[in-house]
C-alpha cells in the first residue's frame, strides 16, 4: 500500500482544498497519471499518482481543505 | 517552441493546451508558449460560483457569448477579441515547484511589458493579476499537471471593456477593469504587443530560441 501525501506547493502555502477527483475508490491509476486536482489561490494543482495500482482509499472529498505533507489516498 | 494560434474558440486552444502538455511531460518538446485571442466567452475557474455571472441566457445569446466551466484555478474571467492571450507550457520540476512564485513570474512579465510602455503597472498582495491604478489590467490563472503549466494569463489590450460589466471579475464585487487602449488613448496592435510581450517573457523565463528574439517595447507615447 502507498500513501499519497499532499507535496509542497508553494512558499508559505499549508492547505489547499480538494477540487476533484480523476479516480474513484477501486479505479486502476498508472504511476504519472493525475489522481487528484486541488486549488489554492489562482492555481490548480494536479497531484500524479506516484505508482501504478488500485485507488483504494480517499481520505478527503471536494471542497475540502488539506494540509501539505497530510495522507489524502492510499494506492495498492 | 510559440505556437501562435491567432483568434480561436477558447476549447480549441484548450486542446491545443493539453496536447503541448502531454508532450511535454514526454519530453517530446521543449518548455513552449501558445499564444491567442479568443472570441467572447466566459470562463469560470474550479472554485468558481455562478453568482459571480450578473446577466442571463438571453442576454448572453444576445451578445453571442458562451460560458464555459474550465479547470484553471480562480474564479469567473472574460476572454475577447483585443486580449492577448498567453499559455505557457511550462516544465516547473526544472525550474522551481512553486505554484505562487510561477504566478508572480507571469504578473513580472506583464509588469515589465507594461513599463516598457510607459505604464506603472503593480501587483496587490492576495488579488493575483497586474494592476494600473487600482484597475486590472491582467487576469492570472494557471493549472499544472504533474508540474507542467496550462492555463496562464490575458491582457486587456483594446478589448471592450463593457463585456466585464457583465460578471464580477475573479468574483470580486468592487473590481474595476482597463485596457491599454484605455489608458494610451490609442489603438495597440496585436502583432506589436506579441513581440513585446514574448520578448520580456523570455527575459524572465529565459525559454531561448531564436523565435524569442524580439525587440522591447517601443514607448508608445
Amino acid at each position: 500500500m502507498t500513501d499519497v501525501k499532499l507535496p509542497f506547493l508553494a512558499q508559505g502555502v499549508e492547505k489547499a482544498t480538494i477540487t476533484y477527483w480523476h479516480r474513484d475508490v477501486g479505479d486502476s491509476i498508472k504511476e504519472g497519471e493525475d489522481l487528484v486536482e486541488l486549488a489554492t489561490d489562482k492555481a490548480t494543482f494536479n497531484l500524479p499518482s506516484p505508482v501504478s495500482g488500485i485507488l483504494k482509499e480517499v481520505k478527503a472529498s471536494d471542497g475540502e481543505e488539506v494540509r501539505v505533507g497530510q495522507i489524502i489516498a492510499k494506492i495498492e | 517552441m510559440i505556437l501562435d494560434l491567432g483568434l480561436i474558440d477558447y476549447e480549441d486552444a484548450y486542446r491545443a493546451q493539453r496536447e503541448f502538455v502531454n508532450r511535454r511531460k514526454l519530453g517530446e518538446i521543449e518548455d513552449s508558449i501558445i499564444v491567442a485571442e479568443h472570441k467572447p466567452v466566459f470562463t469560470i475557474g474550479r472554485i468558481g460560483k455562478m453568482e459571480n455571472l450578473l446577466v442571463d441566457d438571453r442576454a448572453l445569446a444576445e451578445h453571442g457569448i458562451k460560458v464555459l466551466r474550465v479547470d484553471r484555478g480562480g474564479d469567473i474571467t472574460f476572454h475577447g477579441p483585443g486580449q492577448l492571450i498567453l499559455y505557457p507550457i511550462i516544465d516547473l520540476k526544472k525550474r522551481r515547484r512553486d505554484l505562487h512564485q510561477y504566478l508572480r513570474s507571469l504578473e513580472d512579465v506583464v509588469i515589465r511589458y507594461l513599463q516598457g510602455c510607459s505604464i506603472r503597472a503593480e501587483r496587490i498582495y492576495g488579488k493575483t493579476g497586474v494592476w494600473v491604478k487600482g484597475k486590472k489590467i491582467a487576469a492570472i490563472g494557471i493549472a499544472v499537471s504533474g508540474w507542467v503549466t496550462y492555463h496562464g494569463l490575458s491582457v486587456n489590450l483594446n478589448v471592450d471593456l463593457d463585456f466585464f460589466s457583465m460578471i464580477n471579475p475573479c468574483g470580486m464585487k468592487d473590481v474595476k477593469v482597463t485596457s491599454l487602449a484605455n489608458i494610451l488613448n490609442k489603438n495597440v496592435t496585436m502583432d506589436e504587443a506579441k513581440v513585446n510581450i514574448l520578448f520580456h517573457f523570455n527575459d524572465i523565463f529565459n525559454l531561448g530560441g531564436s523565435e524569442f528574439a524580439g525587440r522591447r517595447c517601443t514607448p508608445l507615447a
